[in-house]
């Protein structure tokens, strides 16, 4: 196993860590205002987030890739202003994860909060803490399934995504191929020994993580009825 | 400390998917005073208690707790329930499950407050040995207990009980409603207690308040509200033996379970009557106290 093939894994593992921690900062405040609003734009905000799970991610990668693309009045703006050019980068990547990997965060978080009775928030302001106080004293540690779910599955889901960042990473070694596209690629040239090792590591880590997920799972069930 | 006098005239619209509920409610409380609220379901006990509670921002009109302003719409002043210094006991208790008994306590606790006051706590409402128990573990009358203490932690102006005694069976609930009555009394707190149960009305209330579709329909003494219905046998008053009442009737002595009362013993010999209600009996020094 050469060097190359360190850096793609790495890469991955890199892309899903940082998609996983935006996405929970990005994705909480939406999941409690779904939770929480009566708005009627809940439906549509709702519809929205989940439509990642149903679109090719092709789809989603085609339309990303247009609209960051420098011949785009947006992506252009993006460029001149901020300097920033998500096309065939590696920020690209993450933004691109952060919209296909949105449901799996977002959908855990509102399902753990809309299970958390309102009283106990509203007990933690009648002793007088804050907002803050009760999001990390009482909110956080009493959805904590919902945390591990969330993180869990974004991660995981962001590790085997292929689609969105082949339209809008490609395949550039160090900065946008990570092990999903490589896989292909060995393929494509028929080295189905490295295609292997990439594919194995996948199986295995993908393997290990859901084990984590339903054994934390299992844990909070016993945790619950002690 | 000095208990404030909370006044308060609020109004609340509350527009459901197929109904809407009008809350018009102007009441004083005085320091140090038990008050009963009473009404069906759906009268609006409970959302009286979270507009004092400063829970439903919603709310219009004013709330002054002595000479604090808690709410004046009309000036849009709005104190937030952090700020109010309100203790609440929901009726689901609303212990924090991932937290102690203990940690439940410290987490009341205002910031700078000793500690010595919930161990205090813990040995005065009997909850040492279940310092280090979850929630989950405890029976509703230890989680009621659990939840009263916490709501003292902070020496609440104002105590707000939202019927903390329905989800027990009738023993713990007597129980309950003596350690309801002792804390009423060392702490002179003045409390608001929704209830629909008369026999706690005219046990504890100093006053009662009876709501209908979220207004006030009657307002007086307990037992000018809330007659009682049941026997009343008078009797000579003989002392207590196993926690049950001797009292000699005519040639006869009867020992009953009492439930509590608001007064101190009667003395050996003394004059007594006995309510035998629908749950226990209760005493009374004069017929229909």
């Amino acid at each position: 196993m050469n060097e190359p093939f360190w850096q793609t894994l790495l890469l991955t593992l890199q892309l899903a860590t940082y998609t996983t921690l935006l996405l929970f900062l990005l994705g909480f405040p939406l999941a409690y205002w779904l939770a929480h609003t009566r708005s009627r734009w809940r439906r549509w905000i709702e519809s929205l987030v989940s439509l990642p799970l149903v679109l090719p991610p092709t789809v989603i990668g085609f339309y990303l890739l247009l609209a960051f693309s420098p011949g785009n009045p947006f992506g252009r703006w993006l460029h001149e202003v901020f300097g920033i050019q998500f096309v065939f980068s590696f920020a690209g990547l993450v933004v691109g994860s952060l919209v296909y990997s949105l449901p799996f965060m977002v959908q855990p978080l509102q399902a753990g909060l809309e299970g958390l009775p309102s009283q106990l928030v509203e007990a933690s302001y009648m002793l007088g803490k804050s907002r803050w106080q009760t999001l990390t004293r009482v909110i956080l540690p009493n959805i904590r399934p919902s945390l591990w779910s969330g993180a869990i599955l974004t991660f995981a889901h962001t590790v085997g995504e292929f689609g969105v960042v082949l339209m809008i990473g490609g395949n550039i070694p160090g900065q946008t191929r990570v092990a999903s596209i490589a896989i292909f690629e060995e393929v494509e040239s028929l080295h189905y020994a490295q295609a292997h090792q990439y594919a194995a590591i996948l199986v295995v880590l993908s393997f290990l993580l859901l084990l984590a997920f339903y054994s934390l799972n299992q844990q909070h069930r016993q945790w619950r009825n002690r | 400390m000095a208990q404030p006098l909370i006044q308060a005239e609020v109004a609340l619209l509350l527009k459901g998917k197929k109904s809407v509920f009008n809350l018009e409610i102007a009441l004083t409380i005085e320091p140090g005073e038990l008050l009963v609220v009473t009404g069906e379901s759906g009268s609006g006990k409970t959302t009286l208690l979270r507009v004092l509670a400063g829970l439903e921002k919603k709310a219009r009109g004013c709330i002054f707790s002595g000479t604090s302003i808690w709410q004046d719409s009309s000036k849009k002043i709005f104190v937030p329930p952090q700020k109010r210094k309100v203790g609440l006991v929901f009726q689901q208790y609303a212990l924090f499950p991932n937290m102690t008994v203990r940690e439940n306590l410290l987490y009341a606790l205002p910031k700078g407050g000793s500690k010595k006051i919930i161990t205090e706590l813990m040995e005065v409402k009997g909850l040492t040995e279940l310092a280090d128990n979850y929630p989950p573990q405890l029976s509703g009358g230890q989680q009621q207990r659990v939840a009263l203490a916490r709501a003292l932690i902070q020496k609440p102006s104002l105590l707000l009980l939202d019927e903390p005694l329905s989800a027990l069976d009738f023993t713990m609930r007597s129980r309950l409603q003596t350690f309801l009555l002792d804390i009423h009394r060392q702490n002179q707190l003045t409390t608001v207690l929704v209830t629909h149960n008369e026999d706690e009305i005219r046990q504890l209330a100093n006053r009662v308040i009876c709501l209908k579709d979220g207004k006030i329909s009657a307002e007086g003494i307990p037992n000018a509200l809330f007659p009682i219905k049941q026997s009343t046998l008078k009797g000579l008053w003989m002392g207590m033996e196993k926690n049950r009442g001797k009292v000699k009737i005519g040639e006869n002595e009867v020992s009953v379970s009492l439930l509590d009362h608001h007064f101190a013993s009667p003395l050996l010999g003394e004059e007594v009557w006995i309510d035998f209600g629908a749950e226990g009996a209760f005493l009374q020094k004069n017929k229909g106290q």
